[in-house]
């Protein structure tokens, strides 16, 4: 069997505002039913992807109550790529940017994120299979 | 020989850096590299039977593969007919297998 790979990911989307943050998740939703070791960094604006405290909401202008809106939250997306790739062998490590955080006031995040800086993104390129960078505009 | 993949989101005629991102999957060819660009979002309009745009037919008319990401087309309503040739509709997978391949992948 082949050995499982160890890819990294840098996001510096917020969520709700483009189609980068869903393919970054599509991308590391892949690598984790493979069961590759993934680090995510989560920099600028991605750091709230993994923000426990987003909410869901009704629609009273399509007129739609809090279940049928079925608002999707990134944080339980985060969550569920974390133990989709914990299902199948591998693991992700999600590294929030520490003052990205601070700056945004996205302190609570889901278990499984951690908190560091710029440097442990270098650590994980270095040590990763490959890299991809998903900047902002 | 280098292996790249430049993944290409933005609709070129949103973006005028579209036509330098596929000269430079042009130049990377003609360099003797092996080059995919993968469109996705916005990127995928580019595919479209029909769209004029000069520095994508160029792209096309070169050796370099072109994919084109299957969900970013159904989202759009682009289907497989309406798609011009020399681009391959291809799953998101393909973008993983190559990052595990070593590929060296940019993002545009």
């Amino acid at each position: 069997m082949a050995a499982k790979k160890t890819l990294t990911f840098a996001l510096m989307d917020p969520p709700y505002e483009n189609g980068r943050s869903t393919t970054a998740l599509r991308l590391i939703a892949i690598a984790a039913k493979r069961g590759y070791a993934i680090n995510v960094f989560a920099y600028e604006g991605a750091v709230a992807l993994a923000f426990a405290k987003q909410q869901p909401h009704a629609n009273a202008v399509h007129g739609r109550d809090l279940e049928q809106e079925n608002h999707p939250l990134t944080h339980k997306w985060a969550k569920a790529l974390i133990d989709e790739a914990h299902r199948n062998g591998g693991k992700v490590d999600w590294i929030n940017c520490g003052l990205c955080v601070d700056e945004r006031g996205v302190h609570e995040a889901v278990d499984g994120v951690r908190r560091g800086s710029p440097a442990d993104f270098w650590q994980a390129a270095e040590a990763s299979d490959n890299t991809l960078v998903i900047p902002t505009r | 020989m280098a292996k790249y993949l430049l993944i290409e989101s933005r609709d070129p005629l949103e973006s005028r850096d579209s036509g330098n991102w596929y000269d430079l999957a042009r130049d990377l060819k003609a360099a003797g590299n092996e080059v995919t660009v993968f469109l996705v979002h916005n990127g995928v309009l580019a595919a479209r039977k029909g769209a004029r745009c000069a520095d994508f037919a160029r792209l096309l008319r070169s050796e370099v593969e072109v994919l084109a990401d299957d969900f970013s087309l159904r989202e759009r309503g682009i289907g497989g007919d309406r798609v011009v040739g020399g681009v391959e509709p291809a799953p998101l997978d393909v973008v993983v297998d190559r990052l595990a391949e070593g590929c060296r992948a940019m993002w545009h």
